[in-house]
Formats: structure tokens, sequence, C-alpha cells
């Protein structure tokens, strides 16, 4: 499985980035397992611990199972300001879980994020690839109930 | 050619799309079909249209009116009243009075001239308004050392944040002879309350595009790389098509317009790393590894990706340069100050009427960027402060309001005004808390390879949350303007030598604030 994505591109270390990209896409937890790990490691002949230290310092990438729908909600000034605090604080007690935590039903995982660059309709978060925006407390009961009936 | 009564521009970005603007479009194009309109109102979709109203904005021409949160119900009242009788339907206008006129705001500009008036996706109509024509004169008529010189002699300064002159850049690595050089292209726009890249890509990805092939002439690359940040779904999107265009038009590719040159152009999607707006930290992270920062020298200009010499542009920066080369320095002069010639996009948010888009001279105050741009204040508001900048920048207050908006000018905070965020806040907003929100941030993004900026940004963190918490000493607050000096001398990138910035200028202008929350 691992191979069919890596082959896509050249063995070169540059391709790391899209790789893993890749990698974590096809994974319906959304993460980059050891055993991903060490298949790309073999292809790109890169030691592990060089893509450890490049998957814990993107924000994007994970090495922890995680949700069907992985919720980033910006918390930079912009956003902090149009009370996204308010929006977190109904987050964790609508779906019942910590920043960083993933639902007991596998379906979200709450992460926060540095600034989305859709400070226009602060404050904002994204969900998978969808930006949400003008976030008031109603509407993340609307969105969340939204994506609970989506199976 | 056809001729249209009316043109309906929908600006598709971010919040058009989750708000369903493609099913509006569809909607409204039904809609004019069943009343056989289809051959009079032409609908297209476009970029950034000036104002960041709600849901799906629209503007509508000749008669220069704007829609704003308008939904697929609307349309028969729209169509009826507006297209058929002519009379635009106030409920959904932005400004019912008709007072503010966002596209006034880039009007006769340079960056965002064709911004929310040509569809972005097709190439013809970006040629069709002049563009690729400095492409073919810069590959044609002009030899690389030229468009170097001229480039230089029009004063154009990076619009990343360090404001170095592009084309002083562009003459470190234009004279070296190797096999392979380089042209990046800094779309990794990371700082809180910027976006400007993000429009500039959306509303006329072929002005970077061509910026780009003119770069890499004058430099001598045969590659470029956009390396641009991965939440920026919509621009990725476009880009892709408009290189992809390029090639079918051999605008790119081998041996361009027979003149020899071969250039190819590419994506690069960044990861998550605000660091990496740092050239040295971005072409690290091009390389597959961590985005730490390198030590300079050697600079970027004589090594950089793969020890090959390379120019890394922001993309405002590159964007500015057809219109160089096509009206020459000289007519690039013509805006700005002479110090500091050219154009500045802003991004005006907060507690303004019209918050949005604006490209003004350089040197225009912001007082008159405020007022004139963005209408003022929001009613039953009061200005307090505004950031400038983003987090790596300054906090000003009224005093302050007519300070020049130039490198010039703007001296020791020179490097906010790259990222062309503006946010105004009311009398009602904390500055602690917003500069709690600030180090909060820096504390996050240190990439954590030199120690005054890993550490001082946990420090600056907890004595603002002290403050913040009432818990606070006078001490704590020299502190904090103690500790962001010396980082400010020792960080190893600009990212460290950044939240002195913030710091310093709300102790300046907002030293009351912070007293009054000290302990007794």
């Amino acid at each position: 499985m691992y191979q069919e994505i890596m082959t896509k591109y050249t063995p070169t270390k540059d391709n790391l980035i899209y790789i893993l990209h890749d990698i974590q896409d096809s994974h319906p937890q959304h993460y980059i397992s050891e055993e991903a790990v060490q298949a790309v490691s073999e292809y790109l002949s890169v030691p592990t611990n060089h893509i450890y230290g490049v998957i814990t310092f993107y924000s994007m990438y994970s090495t922890k199972p995680r949700g069907k729908n992985i919720i980033r909600l910006c918390e930079s000034p912009h956003c902090y300001i149009k009370g996204s605090e308010n929006i977190l604080r109904k987050l964790k007690n609508t779906l019942n879980v910590s920043s960083g935590g993933t639902t007991k039903d596998g379906l979200f995982t709450l992460e926060l994020c540095a600034c989305l660059g859709v400070c226009g309709n602060a404050p904002v978060m994204m969900i998978n690839d969808d930006v949400y925006g003008d976030l008031t407390e109603e509407k993340i009961e609307e969105i969340v109930a939204k994506l609970r009936e989506v199976k | 050619m056809k001729y249209y009564r009316a043109h309906v521009l929908i600006g598709i970005n971010e919040t058009s799309l989750q708000a369903g603007a493609h099913e509006f479009v569809s909607a409204l194009k039904n809609e004019l079909a069943k009343l056989d309109l289809t051959a009079e109102i032409n609908v297209l979709e476009t970029g950034p249209l000036g104002f960041f109203g709600r849901g799906i904005c629209a503007t509508v021409y000749p008669e220069n009116v704007n829609y704003e949160n308008i939904k697929i119900e609307d349309i028969p009242e729209l169509v009826s009243d507006h297209f058929l009788k002519g009379r635009p339907v106030r409920r959904l206008m932005l400004d019912s009075g008709a007072r503010f006129s966002p596209k006034f705001n880039y009007e006769n500009r340079i960056v965002l001239r064709n911004s929310g008036i040509l569809d972005p996706e097709n190439v013809d109509e970006y040629i069709g308004a002049g563009g690729y024509e400095a492409w073919e004169k810069a590959l044609l008529e002009m030899q690389p050392g030229q468009i170097v010189d001229e480039v230089k002699k029009s004063g154009l300064r990076g619009r990343g944040g360090a404001g170095f002159p592009t084309g002083l850049k562009w003459s470190f690595t234009a004279p070296i002879e190797c096999e392979q050089k380089y042209v990046v292209v800094n779309a990794d726009e990371g700082e809180p309350g910027t976006f400007k890249d993000r429009l500039i890509m959306e509303g006329d990805p072929h002005q970077l595009l061509e910026g780009i092939m003119i770069a890499s002439r004058a430099v001598g690359a045969t590659k470029a790389w956009i390396y641009i940040r991965g939440e920026y779904k919509l621009s990725i999107s476009r880009l892709r098509h408009a290189i992809q265009q390029c090639y079918e038009y051999g605008l790119l590719g081998k041996n361009i317009f027979e003149s020899g040159f071969d250039l190819d152009i590419d994506l690069k999607i960044g990861a998550g790393a605000y660091v990496c707006g740092e050239e040295t930290a971005l072409i690290e992270s091009l390389e597959g590894n961590r985005g730490n920062p390198r030590w300079k020298p050697p600079f970027p200009g004589v090594k950089g990706l793969w020890q090959c010499p390379t120019v890394v542009n922001n993309v405002e920066t590159l964007a500015n340069v057809p219109y160089i080369i096509k009206n020459g320095a000289d007519g690039y002069k013509k805006f700005g100050t002479p110090e500091c010639p050219g154009t500045k996009v802003y991004t005006i948010l907060g507690d303004v009427a019209y918050p949005g888009l604006c490209e003004a001279d350089m040197g225009t105050t912001l007082r008159t960027i405020i007022n004139e741009y963005a209408g003022g204040m929001k009613k039953g508001f009061r200005f307090k402060a505004a950031l400038i900048g983003g987090a790596a920048g300054v906090i000003l207050n009224e005093r302050m309001l007519d300070v020049k908006m130039d490198l010039h000018s703007l001296n020791q905070y020179a490097a906010v005004l790259g990222s062309g965020a503006i946010l105004v806040m009311n009398e009602n907003t904390s500055i602690v808390d917003m500069l709690w929100s600030i180090l909060r941030f820096f504390r996050h993004e240190s990439c954590g390879k030199c120690a005054p900026c890993r550490n001082g940004s946990q420090q600056l963190y907890a004595l603002i949350n002290k403050i913040k918490h009432g818990q606070g000493t006078v001490e704590d607050i020299d502190m904090m303007l103690l500790i962001s000096e010396t980082m400010q001398q020792t960080s190893f990138c600009a990212l460290g030598q950044s939240p002195v910035m913030p710091i310093r200028s709300a102790l300046e202008n907002f030293r009351d604030e912070f007293l009054a929350l000290i302990k007794e």
C-alpha cells in the first residue's frame, strides 16, 4: 500500500514532505504509522530519526491515530480577539474532548492551529479541507450535527 | 465580440465556497437562462472583490453595486428587480448608501489591478489585459543585466518583511556562473492576520507567474519553485491551472519564444510551520528537512537550494515586476515616495466599517488607509489601537495615526510593513490580552534551534500570563522588555528577533494598561 504511494515520487529526500502528506491522507485515521515511517525510510534511504524529526516539526502531521474529521481551530491573535476561546469551549463541550483529543466514536479530532489566513471571517476553523468562518456557538452545533449525520 | 449589458462578478474564495458559491453561480445562470438574459448579463467567477463581506459576495457593473451574503433563495428577486427592472436590491447591498466603493481601493494600481475584474482561471483574459507583454519584452528585447538594472532603478524593495532591495538581491546571483540556479517564491504566508499573498494568488495568478518568469530570466534560473502553504487550497488549484495554461501557450517549457531560454515552474506544498517563512528555513523545508533556519553567510543568493545560487522572493514582490518591466522604472516610480517607490497591499481587519483589501501608495498615512479605504471606524466604535504586521508587528495608538506607511518612515518598525496586515481595535480591546495572544503564538512557533528564542519565548509567555491574571509585578514588565531585547540581539533568525516589536510598542503606547493589572 505504501509502495503504491511512494513510487509516484522519485526516491529523493526532497519528496519526503509530499510522500508523508499522501500517506497520511490515504490512512482512514489520518496519521503516519510506524510501519509507514519504516517503509519511507527504506524507499528514500533516509534514517527513521530524520523522518520522525520532520513529522514532529510540522503541525500538519500526526503520529497518533486521529478521527475522521480533523477540526483545526485558529488561536492566533485575530481570531482570539474575535472570541475563539468561546468557540473552543463550545467545541470541547459539544464533542466532549480536550484539545488534541479524539472523540470515542472516532468521528472528530480537535486541534488548535496558527493563522489559517482567512482572518476576514474570524473566528475560523478548518475541518479537513474545508474552511468554516464567522463562527458562533450556534453554528458549531449545526456544523457538528451535520457531520455526525454523514456516514 | 460579445457585448454584455451588465457583468456580475462573483468573488470565489474560501468563505464563499463554504457558502456554496458554485451552486449559487449555476442557479443564477439557470435563472438568467429562464428569462432569456444569458446574452445580456455576464456571470463571472473571479477573485477578491475588495471587501470581506459575509457569505457569497458579488459586484455588478456598470452600476458598481456590491452585494453581500446573497443566497440561492434571493436569486429570483435579484434577477427580476436588478437585471430586469434595473433596481438594485437594497436589503442585500453591502452599503445601501452607496458611499463606499471597494473597487476604488485598487483601481489603477499595480499588483491588484486585475483582481476581482478578470477571470483568474483564464489566461486569455490576462493576455487581453496586457499580460505577458513584459515577459516577451524581457525575453526578446532585454538582456538579463538590463532587467536587473531596471528593477534596481525602480527602487523595488522586498514585500515580505525585510525590505531588502530586490534588484540588489538579484545582482548577487545573476553573475554567478554555474550549471543550475533557482528562483524560489515564498508563498508560505503564516504571519497571523496576513493573507494578502493568498488574495494576490487567488485574484491574479498569472501576474505572479509572469514575475517569476522575468526574475528567472534576470538571474539565469531555469527552474522555479513556489513554496505555498498547504492550507491555501484555492490558491494551489488556481496556480496549478495557470501553470498548465502557460505550458500550453508556450510561455513556459523549452526554448520559450525561440529565445533558447528554458524555464519550468513547479509548486511545493508546505506542511505547517511559521518559521518556514524565513528564507533559509524555507529552503531546508524544500530539501525535505525540518524547517530550521541556516547560518548566513553564505546567503541563499550564493548557496541556497541544494547549494545552488537561489533567489527567494515574496509573492507580492514578484507581482510588481511585470509592471516595472512593461512601464519602465520611471513609470513605476510615479507611485509611492522617492525613497520607497511603489504601492503596498494591505488587508484591513477589525472594527472598521468595511474590512477589506486595498493597495495604497507607499507613504500613505495610517489614518488615510483607515478612513478612505476602509470607510473609517465601525459605527459606535472609537479607535484605540492598530496592530500593524501581525504577531511580529507593532501596536500603534491614536497619536501615531499620522505615521507614514513606508519602509523609510516606519524606521525601527520597518519590518512590520511587509505583511500588510492592519488590525484595528476599538476602545474595549485589552492590549494586555492582545499581547498575551501574540506571545502564546511565538511560544508555539519557535523552532527550537537556538536557545535565546526557545527559552525566551517560553519565559515571555510565562510573564505575560502572570500579568494578565493579576499576579505580575512592575519588575515583570521590565523583564519582558529585557528578555525580548536580548532575544533580538542574540536569536538566530527573524522569528526570535521579532517579539521585541509588539512588546516594546505595547509598553511604549499602553503602559498604563499593564500597570493597572499589577499586583499591589
